[in-house]
């Protein structure tokens, strides 16, 4: 057991190391949100901002913005063991006596940690936008944080734990990164749009994720996610990303001990 | 307590059969080498000896340890060097060090004057805070060689140790492991397709479509190949033919005006034969057998020096397409 921690460790210094080190992917993780926060918010506020009466376009959407680069940099980060595979890396891990699947779970506790990195800058954007916050919100959001990113890079780790090229990658970013993210109700509320459309966005964990955010922020009234006649509360939407991302861990471990 | 014990090893993908019953001892503190052609099956065999292939049959011990039951043992006991670099390109030298030595559990107050020690042998100290991304071929495997020795294994693996460098940085490259082996006691098993870099080796395994050919100490397999070359320039090559025969009982051959034929220790030879030939002699000249000469007489063909597979080609392009990003 004291293995399966020092291998989590290990694994989640390193994770952090070369994010800090990697300054292009940095600036990228948050670009992204800030192009979209511009457009969607000076383009389409006044069109969306009619269908949610009574709350501020720019306020709805600020949680899922924040919650934004968490999701892309915590799916990467799990996609990276292609990476590690590709370029040896992995081959170094793999025949040091670290355990394989505290491998993988430092891989998502890294992602963890640079989550808490990246929540903690996009919080500073949160008074230029008339955003409300306070000590309580921050004290929050950090294990929200923590759980989302946790559950995302398992489902980066999942999907990695047999690639063998980058070549899938494009079309993983197609098909599941961005469907993911607007199905997610970052930019509209999941509650008003076709039914079909509102199915898929509630098989999607990143709702539930946002959903929690967002309610963290604004209070259980801009609730968005309603099952079989409940509404979640924040710490309900929590706890689904939380067991999906349990499930997406142990599937990735399971498909990573495999191989050999 | 023999540093490697393998007996019956085999691998199997598939229908593909890439080791086909190995077995050998690599003793402590020896030398030990696997040649063989490209794709002969000696990658494989080090995965399975260093725990990365799990055998399809067979047995091997590393430093007394099962090496699928008792894999973590193996692990934490040897260093190994792959044929391509398995640094993390965004870290620095430093950085990559101390993973390593955080991974095998080296304890901080030895970790820090070894990894001085260490980087100073490979002569790399000086570029410790610099990134992997700027670092060249050779540098990328000395500094390997420093990580693969950061946790005091007892064997260390190289699997084509100097896989494409320049002759200077092969030259350094084995300089270092020659002094390592002095200073630590080390056990070395490694993987070549290179002639001459298997004469550094104490005994010599020559490994063909999965299997060993023949093993033993380098000096032993010239030895068996039948002795050294002689080839002479003289006056009249059809009377010193004739000469060669009658009075030594020697089977000659002429080619290109030169007259050859093979002798054991040659160097003994030699001397006599030259003073006493009554032939006027123009040049002599004494070929001592070569590894590729033993792998010609045993696998009846001449060691394929192939250039890289294009899998292998195609993968260093990406590499380098994104190291651009």
């Amino acid at each position: 057991m004291s293995n399966f921690f020092r291998s989590v460790r290990v694994i989640a210094h390193r994770e952090f190391l070369r994010f800090i080190h990697d300054r292009p992917r940095m600036i990228s993780s948050f670009s992204m949100p800030l192009v979209f926060l511009v457009i969607f918010g000076a383009g389409f506020g006044r069109l969306i901002g009619q269908m949610m009466p009574g709350v501020d376009y720019i306020q709805f959407m600020y949680p899922g913005i924040l919650a934004m680069p968490i999701l892309m940099t915590s799916v990467m980060s799990g996609v990276s063991i292609v990476w590690d595979r590709e370029f040896g890396f992995l081959k170094e891990v793999l025949v040091s006596p670290l355990n394989r699947s505290g491998v993988l779970a430092g891989k998502a506790a890294g992602a963890g940690i640079i989550a808490l990195m990246q929540g903690a800058i996009m919080l500073a954007l949160a008074p230029i936008l008339n955003v409300p916050i306070g000590f309580r919100t921050v004290l929050a959001l950090i294990p929200l944080l923590l759980i989302l990113s946790f559950s995302l890079s398992a489902l980066g780790l999942l999907i990695g734990a047999r690639m063998r090229s980058q070549q899938g990658f494009q079309l993983l970013m197609q098909l599941v990164i961005f469907p993911m993210l607007f199905l997610s109700g970052i930019f509209f509320p999941v509650a008003q749009v076709a039914r079909w459309l509102e199915v898929l966005s509630k098989l999607n964990p990143v709702t539930y994720g946002i959903d929690a955010v967002r309610q963290t922020f604004l209070g259980a009234e801009v609730a968005g996610v309603t099952i079989f006649g409940h509404t979640m509360g924040a710490p309900e939407s929590a706890a689904v990303v939380a067991v999906v991302g349990v499930v997406f861990l142990t599937g990735a471990i399971w498909s990573f001990n495999r191989q050999e | 307590m023999d540093a490697i014990e393998a007996s019956n090893l085999v691998k199997k993908f598939g229908e593909l059969e890439a080791v086909r019953g190995v077995s050998f001892t690599v003793w402590e503190g020896e030398i030990f080498g696997f040649l063989g052609p490209n794709g002969a099956g000696k990658t494989t065999a080090i995965n399975m000896l260093c725990t990365l292939l799990r055998p399809t049959a067979g047995e091997a011990k590393v430093n007394g340890y099962d090496v699928v039951k008792e894999c973590n043992k193996v692990r934490q006991s040897i260093g190994l060097i792959f044929q391509e670099p398995t640094l993390d390109d965004y870290l620095t030298a430093e950085q990559n060090l101390r993973f390593h030595g955080y991974a095998y559990g080296v304890p901080k107050n030895t970790l820090e004057p070894r990894l001085r020690e260490l980087m100073e042998m490979v002569e790399l100290w000086d570029r410790r805070k610099a990134k992997i991304r700027t670092y060249s071929g050779g540098m990328k495997r000395r500094l390997e060689i420093a990580r693969g020795l950061l946790h005091r294994p007892k064997v260390l693996f190289l699997d084509e140790p100097t896989l494409g460098l320049d002759p200077q940085t092969r030259r350094r490259i084995w300089d270092y492991i020659h002094d390592l082996r002095q200073r630590e006691n080390l056990t070395i098993f490694m993987t070549t397709h290179y002639m001459d870099e298997a004469e550094n080796c104490d005994r010599v395994a020559i490994i063909d479509y999965g299997q060993i050919v023949v093993m033993d100490t380098v000096a032993r397999l010239k030895d068996g190949v039948g002795g050294d070359v002689i080839s002479v320039k003289t006056d009249d090559n059809e009377e010193a033919a004739r000469l060669l025969q009658k009075q030594y009982e020697l089977d000659s051959s002429i080619g290109n005006g030169v007259i050859s034929f093979t002798v054991p220790h040659g160097e003994e030879f030699l001397p006599g034969f030259v003073s006493r030939f009554p032939v006027r002699l123009l040049s002599v000249s004494l070929t001592r057998p070569t590894l590729e000469d033993v792998f010609l007489k045993f696998t009846g063909r001449s060691i394929r020096e192939q250039q890289a597979d294009p899998m292998h080609e195609m993968k260093q392009m990406v590499r380098m397409s994104s190291r651009r990003r």
